[in-house]
């Protein structure tokens, strides 16, 4: 299968901190591939010059054509929607504005009021509190509500960092379900980037370890899930 | 009568108000957008003011020169953002400040320089005739600005609130990275909020020029009690600016009329006990609200 | 200290004190403004650059610095010599009171009320003219060297401002280095942090706006002494906002920066004067604008800078004061 998304020698520094060394990967056209590892691992930084917010060296390839060194709000507009660490949600507008906020790029006025039922539809109780300031939302469901705005971009590839974090187990489940629909159902490709590895190889269908910038590991999840290392150091048994 | 004298000073108030509004609301408006406080604000409205004098030299009739004028500091607003102070975006807010203050003295100079310093008439363009309401006279010219004025807010606050375009303006201030996420152009709504706000300070002037005369300088005195209208009503709010300048416009002229030793030498001194009294009591002003800082 | 260093220093060194012999009345008249400015300079720097508190309105510390050298010496004929200190001393009394309310307020907040009070001051000197004199002023009479020095006013003032605006860098440098500089650098950089560490923040903040406000006084006062004229309309806002010009051309967070500031708010406008007669006010907008691009963070970060690249020796950077606004692109906090 072609690869939607296909990074090669990426090298991002913050400064004078050099945190990605040559970084090379792949997501498969429809795919759903994971990153994992440790904390300050450099996953989030790996999003980040995926989407534009930092700029990287290296190539970035989105269905074949460039996008390194463009700006964030054009590699949205080609169909990339990353849903951030910490969710960006804007605190200070309804649910319902947030989404739309979401689907601002797009021209289809139809289609998109048929996406926002779709999404009260996945997210239940986002479409309970849709006149309700996003801010007062609990963790749960503003992860939610960043994942439902991401999905009204109609986006090609989602970009998912941590959405493990700081939530409910079941919660948890639940958004990962979504995910999995989305995929399956939609075509949407997803590079997902989890700490909680026994989650991300269980939806994932390629799987790359990182260790501070760079790939150590990689290969199909059920692979990666049997490895002895992996197991003892990243899922515990 | 007394009441009589009352309502015309608070109807005289509330004209300076509207005034002061609109130019609190320009800052408040940059302020939210950039965290830089425009101190060219006031001379961006003052060289507007005689773009409209040099259309009504030419005859234009006076609500297309208006209208001109309100397009062109838009687009003047909207390039002064896009190519002065977008190559210092994301610089300390200090370094900013400078920029501002150096756009300052540059369209001052300019417009003393193009007009000359000479202090010129600017006409009004609502009726001469006073308007009588039961026993109470009002000036024309009050009246007129604070239904312009609050005919002009209106329509930005619907702007704001229900179109996509003024939505996308919102989240692009309170959120500009995740604002790009979404693929909005953040310098590009940066740029069309820098214009919007030149359009509203151009109205101030085109609306004070009448009372207080064309020159130069006319709008240095406004421009304080728009910061002290701005403090009042807080400076993250832009509902308190437009309260905060209808309250000191009030305030100043009844403080005028009323209490004998503030004059016209004094004057600006209510603007200053305003901002240090507001910064004493409640530094958030009535509207405003503290930022909270996670640690 | 590399040796091409110290070979420019010392050939600086030189000039600067030779300068006297060498110019006339009216050019050294303006280098020893310079010295004044930049020990203003070099206080409004330890409290916005250093401490993070932004003021706009030390012109009012300078007004009054150079008041109280003014009414001592026209009305109780007191040597100038003793003035120079007392307005310090009034200067940083004031200045620490007033740093005590200030303490509420920060950034934009402070500006305003440092603002209206700059803004106040023409009006509040105007306002108590038994004083102070009224819109006339105080006219003064330029000191003579002391002792049958064989220097003229204009000299003997340039040395003095000299020798006080190298006094006021020893005493800051130490400051910095120490631990109640250390604080504020800490305070500016970390309010919540330094608290928790167990720094007085309101001390040192109000402390901090009495040091930088009696700096200011001091300059006030040779100031005055150098125009030998104080008028309520020479200390208007504008003065305070050369002040802040200043500091950020020079460089937020350094110690020279405030030599570089005061070069440029003395000499610019004149410059800009020679380049257009009709509109000079334009010409230094477009200077200040200019600079800004260039120089984001002031003469002495772009040198600082530079130097790095060079791979001189390194000093430890002190970064500037940074609230970075929200425009930024690839902002990643």
């Amino acid at each position: 299968m072609a690869a939607i998304l296909e990074v090669e020698d990426l090298h991002v520094a913050y400064g004078a901190t050099r945190v990605l060394h040559g970084l090379g990967f792949t997501v498969e056209a429809r795919g759903i591939t994971t990153i994992l590892g440790a904390n300050g691992a450099g996953k989030t930084t790996t999003l980040r010059a995926v989407s534009g917010i930092v700029r990287p060296v290296g190539t970035v390839r989105f269905d074949g054509r460039r996008i390194d060194g463009r700006p964030s709000e054009d590699i949205a507009r080609l169909g990339i929607a990353h849903v951030p660490e910490g969710r960006g949600t804007f605190v200070g507008f309804t649910v319902e504005e947030n989404l739309r906020l979401g689907a601002y790029v797009r021209r289809d006025r139809a289609a998109v009021g048929q996406d926002l039922d779709r999404v009260y539809a996945h997210f239940p109780v986002l479409g309970e509190r849709r006149r309700q300031a996003a801010g007062t939302l609990s963790g749960g469901e503003q992860q939610m509500l960043a994942l439902a705005r991401a999905l009204m971009l109609r986006p090609r590839l989602l970009l998912l960092d941590e959405p493990s974090l700081g939530l409910a187990p079941l919660v948890v489940q639940e958004i990962f379900r979504i995910v999995r629909t989305i995929n399956e159902r939609d075509g949407v490709s997803v590079l997902l980037v989890e700490q909680n590895a026994a989650l991300a190889l269980g939806l994932a269908d390629h799987a790359y370890l990182l260790e501070t910038g760079r790939v150590v590991l990689a290969g199909p999840a059920d692979e990666i899930r049997r490895n002895d290392a992996v197991r003892r150091a990243y899922l515990g048994y | 009568m007394a009441i009589d004298t009352f309502l015309q000073q608070v109807v005289s108030g509330l004209a300076t108000g509207g005034i002061y509004a609109s130019l609190a609301l320009a800052l408040v408006m940059i302020y939210q957008a950039t965290e830089i406080v425009n101190f060219a604000q006031g001379e961006m409205a003052m060289f507007s003011t005689y773009v409209a004098w040099s259309m009504l030299n030419a005859g234009v009739p006076y609500w297309a020169a208006f209208l001109g004028t309100l397009v062109l500091a838009f687009l003047g607003g909207f390039l002064i953002e896009r190519v002065i102070v977008r190559p210092v975006e994301g610089k300390p807010v200090l370094t900013l400040v400078i920029v501002c203050i150096g756009l300052l003295v540059i369209l001052n100079s300019l417009a003393g320089w193009i007009y000359s310093y000479v202090i010129q008439p600017f006409p009004s363009p609502f009726p001469r005739a006073p308007i009588r309401v039961g026993t109470v006279v009002f000036g024309p010219h009050d009246l007129g600005v604070i239904v312009v004025t609050l005919a002009m807010l209106g329509l930005l606050y619907a702007f704001f609130r229900y179109t996509t375009l003024g939505l996308a303006m919102r989240a692009a201030a309170q959120n500009p990275g995740s604002s790009r996420l979404c693929g909005i152009r953040v310098g590009r709504m940066l740029g069309l909020g820098w214009g919007l706000a030149a359009l509203v300070g151009a109205v101030a002037g085109l609306l004070v020029a009448p009372v207080i005369f064309l020159e130069p300088n006319m709008m240095g005195g406004i421009l304080i009690y728009a910061f002290a209208a701005a403090t009042l009503g807080g400076i993250t709010s832009p509902f308190g600016a437009v309260v905060g300048g209808f309250l000191v416009g009030v305030i100043e002229n009844l403080a005028g009329t009323y209490i004998p030793f503030i004059g016209t030498e004094l004057k600006l001194t209510v603007a200053l006990l305003i901002i240090v009294v507001v910064l004493l009591v409640r530094p958030t002003g009535l509207f405003g609200h503290a930022v909270v800082r996670r640690v | 200290m590399p040796r091409g260093r110290a070979v420019g220093l010392g050939a600086l060194l030189l000039l600067v004190l030779l300068m006297p012999f060498a110019l006339s009345g009216f050019r050294l008249f303006q280098f020893t403004q310079v010295c004044v400015y930049a020990m203003v300079l070099l206080g409004l720097n330890l409290l916005t650059g250093y401490n993070g508190q932004i003021s706009l309105g030390h012109g009012a510390f300078y007004a009054l610095g150079a008041y109280t050298a003014a009414i001592m010496i026209d009305r109780w004929s007191v040597p100038y010599g003793w003035t120079i200190p007392a307005a310090g001393a009034a200067c940083f009394l004031v200045g620490f009171l007033f740093g005590i309310p200030a303490l509420r307020l920060e950034g934009l907040h402070l500006a305003l009320a440092t603002f209206a009070l700059a803004l106040a001051v023409p009006q509040i000197l105007k306002y108590f003219d038994g004083w102070t004199g009224g819109s006339q002023g105080i006219v003064l009479s330029k000191p003579r060297a002391p002792l049958g020095i064989p220097l003229s006013p204009d000299q003997w003032l340039y040395y003095l401002a000299l020798v006080v605006l190298l006094v006021l860098f020893v005493l800051t440098w130490n400051l910095l280095r120490s631990r109640p500089g250390r604080a504020i650098v800490a305070i500016r950089d970390n309010p919540i942090a330094a608290r928790a560490m167990g720094i007085d923040a309101a001390l040192y903040k109000s402390l901090t706006f009495g040091v930088s406000a009696g700096y200011t006084g001091v300059a006030g006062a040779l100031g005055g002494l150098a125009v030998a004229f104080v008028a309520p309309d020479s200390f208007n806002v504008f003065l305070s906002i050369t002040f802040l010009v200043g500091i950020v051309i020079g460089g937020l967070a350094s110690v020279p920066g405030a030599i570089f500031g005061a070069l440029f708010i003395q000499f610019v406008p004149n410059y800009a004067q020679e380049i257009s007669k009709a509109a000079p006010w334009a010409i230094y907008g477009v200077f200040l604008i200019a600079f800004m691009y260039v120089m984001p963070d002031g003469v002495a970060g772009f040198l600082r800078r530079l130097a790095h690249r060079a791979g001189d020796q390194a000093r430890p950077v002190r970064p500037a004061a940074s609230t970075t606004p929200k425009g930024g692109q690839h902002a990643h906090t």
